[in-house]
């Protein structure tokens, strides 16, 4: 049975597409050796390293992956067309449900996205307050992402739970803040819904003082590990030009050595106040994406640091915005910033009415899938469990 | 950066021929757009990525837009004869009338494509491209051999709106399963009747569930008629 041949009994297999392409951006086309029979797994949508429901449909010639399709949707539930029939302000607690671990990374991109078609100003106190909310969050989900990785690899618990330890602090203090410890709900075009109290911000300050501290003992644990690096290096490789052909974005990108973090481009917010520099890979594996992780967390840490110190006392919301009867003139705006899992951007396009005319999420998630197959193909299949965990996705934002 | 009209002009003198159309954007946003004609689009996409000023490397974002027909009522001026009656004598007088006629804009499907530039650190352009029409002339040139990143989303789109993009080398549906009918981003687009169960409906939900058995009784009916 040769790979173009290739057809699963399984409903709607990917590897049942006559895909055959060539060209240097697409995946490489792997024949078989000849020996023995194909293998075609359906690796999900229930397997436990797809981080829910997920599935791949990988073909095998023994232990090599020779082709792999990713299948979505099992959590599809049309995020884009319900925002469509709600209000702008409705769908902000809607999109901490995309990523779930980042939601208020969410939120300040939705919340830019209007920034940007109404041209709403913010207040100063109210962007050192998203600033240090987003930076807690890349901490806590870089962490996390970490733990699973090697969860995956089969350090069973001991990172993941070093990491949500961590995580739990910063999910504590985002629950005093904002009532609740994962959909915060907590941006609003032109400022924030609540001040961080004195208390809090003191809580902040305790938090990233120890953050220095967890991210050596991290490292202590992994970085130099034998396992980790045999099992890391040199393993699901991506050239820096697929990587920007591809739209791949975050720490993915600057794993390939792209030197491309958009706080740095586009500056949005008050990004241009800080001092940090933007860690980049040199391979492009699955190690080098690990330690840019673990690089940014502490450059994180550096920016926590700075902007504890110099927030301003004032106002967190503009008078001038609109809660109520909110109506954007027609025009549309696309905002994006540099969420922990990549580019995170919303597109909208408003007629005038209290309902946007079209709203559209770019997922990180889903555009940093589009080449699994070309890091996995070749690899084993084991590897393909390290590879897709060292990508870093979340159902809730793949499918929407 | 270049503006859009700097940009146009690049174009029109690189890809001779290519139609290229502003599309204003009245937002504080300011982010315009180039409306790009389907027969050059390939050249077009490759001159923006390709040429060392632009050098538009990174697809970030493909979404789809469903514009539905628009009807649009104008006021004209009409000017016609009228037999009028003046002081008892029947006079043909010519008269200025205003009068309201509508016509029907067709919709049509967009997909709009926003491009920044990891070299050169800029961004974003935008693209876009429509269809003839929402129903039979759906197609529009794919650009995913040129940017690898459009592939997925080229594919939601194709699943959520409909658009086929020809040159595309895997369109398949995306979120929807294979067997799925109809594309649920679409405007016009319209739940199925039996999708969601209730235990205890009630409203709309037991309205359209009444519907929904009464059609399949009428079926099972004209079944046996016709067994008989």
């Amino acid at each position: 049975m040769t790979p173009s041949t290739v057809h699963s009994g399984l409903p709607n297999s990917g590897l049942a597409s006559t895909d055959r392409s060539e060209g240097w951006n697409r995946p490489p086309i792997i024949e078989p050796d000849g020996e023995g029979e194909l293998l075609e797994v359906a690796m999900g949508p229930h397997h436990p390293s797809t981080h829910g429901v997920f599935r791949m449909d990988v073909a095998l010639d023994g232990e090599r992956v020779i082709r792999l399709k990713p299948v979505f949707g099992y959590l599809h539930r049309n995020h884009e067309k319900i925002a469509e029939g709600t209000s702008y302000l409705a769908s902000m607690p809607y999109t901490d449900r995309l990523d779930y671990f980042c939601s208020l990374t969410n939120n300040w991109a939705f919340a830019l996205a209007v920034e940007k078609l109404v041209g709403q100003a913010v207040p100063e106190r109210a962007e050192y307050l998203r600033v240090i909310l987003a930076e807690l969050t890349r901490i806590q989900n870089h962490a996390s992402t970490i733990g699973f990785l090697t969860q995956e690899m089969g350090a069973s618990g001991t990172p993941l739970m070093y990491a949500f330890r961590e995580r739990e602090k910063i999910l504590d203090l985002f629950e005093q803040l904002t009532g609740s410890r994962m959909m915060c709900n907590y941006m609003r075009f032109g400022g924030c819904r609540v001040d961080m109290s004195a208390a809090m911000l003191d809580d902040a300050r305790k938090i990233a003082a120890g953050l220095p501290a967890f991210i050596d003992e991290f490292e202590a644990l992994l970085s130099t590990n034998e396992i980790l690096m045999a099992r890391c290096q040199g393993i699901g490789k991506l050239r820096p030009e697929l990587a920007v052909n591809a739209g791949i974005s975050g720490p993915m990108l600057r794993a390939s050595g792209v030197d491309y973090d958009i706080r740095k481009i586009d500056h949005y917010g008050i990004y241009d106040r800080f001092k940090f520099r933007v860690p980049l890979g040199d391979h492009g594996d699955v190690y080098d994406r690990y330690m840019v992780r673990v690089l940014e967390m502490r450059e994180s840490v550096n920016i926590l640091n700075q902007a504890l110190k110099d927030i301003p006392a004032g106002p967190i919301m503009d008078p001038k915005s609109k809660i109520r009867g909110f109506r954007p003139k027609p025009g549309e705006a696309y905002g994006r910033i540099e969420a922990p899992k990549g580019e995170l951007g919303f597109y909208l396009i408003s007629d005038g009415t209290p309902n946007p005319y079209r709203y559209r999420v770019r997922p990180p998630s889903l555009i940093n899938l589009t080449v699994l197959e070309d890091m996995c193909l070749g690899e084993s299949v084991a590897d393909v469990v390290v590879i897709f965990g060292s990508v870093d996705i979340v159902l809730g934002e793949v499918d929407r | 950066m270049k503006t859009v009209e700097e940009i146009r002009a690049a174009i029109q003198a690189a890809v001779p021929g290519a139609g290229v159309e502003i599309i204003s954007n009245p937002s504080p946003s300011g982010q315009h757009s180039l409306l790009i004609a389907h027969s050059h689009a390939l050249q077009v996409a490759q001159f923006l990525r390709d040429d060392a000023e632009l050098a538009l490397d990174f697809l970030s974002n493909v979404t789809g837009v469903d514009w539905l027909d628009k009807e649009i009522s104008e006021k004209v001026k009409v000017t016609r004869t009228v037999t009028k009656t003046v002081d008892d004598v029947e006079q043909q007088v010519e008269e200025t009338v205003d009068e309201t006629r509508k016509r029907v804009e067709p919709g049509y499907l967009e997909s709009v494509y926003h491009l920044f530039s990891v070299a050169k650190k800029h961004g974003p352009v935008i693209i876009r491209m429509r269809t003839g029409n929402r129903t039979d002339q759906v197609e529009m040139p794919s650009l995913t051999p040129i940017w690898r990143s459009a592939e997925l989303q080229e594919r939601e789109i194709f699943d959520l709106y409909g658009v086929v993009f020809t040159g595309h080398p895997d369109l398949r549906r995306l979120l929807m399963w294979d067997e799925f009918k109809d594309h649920p981003m679409r405007k016009d687009y319209v739940e199925p009747d039996d999708y969601e169960y209730e235990p205890t409906a009630h409203d709309h939900v037991l309205q359209r569930a009444k519907q929904h058995a009464a059609s399949e009784t009428a079926a099972i009916q004209e079944g046996a008629e016709a067994a008989r």
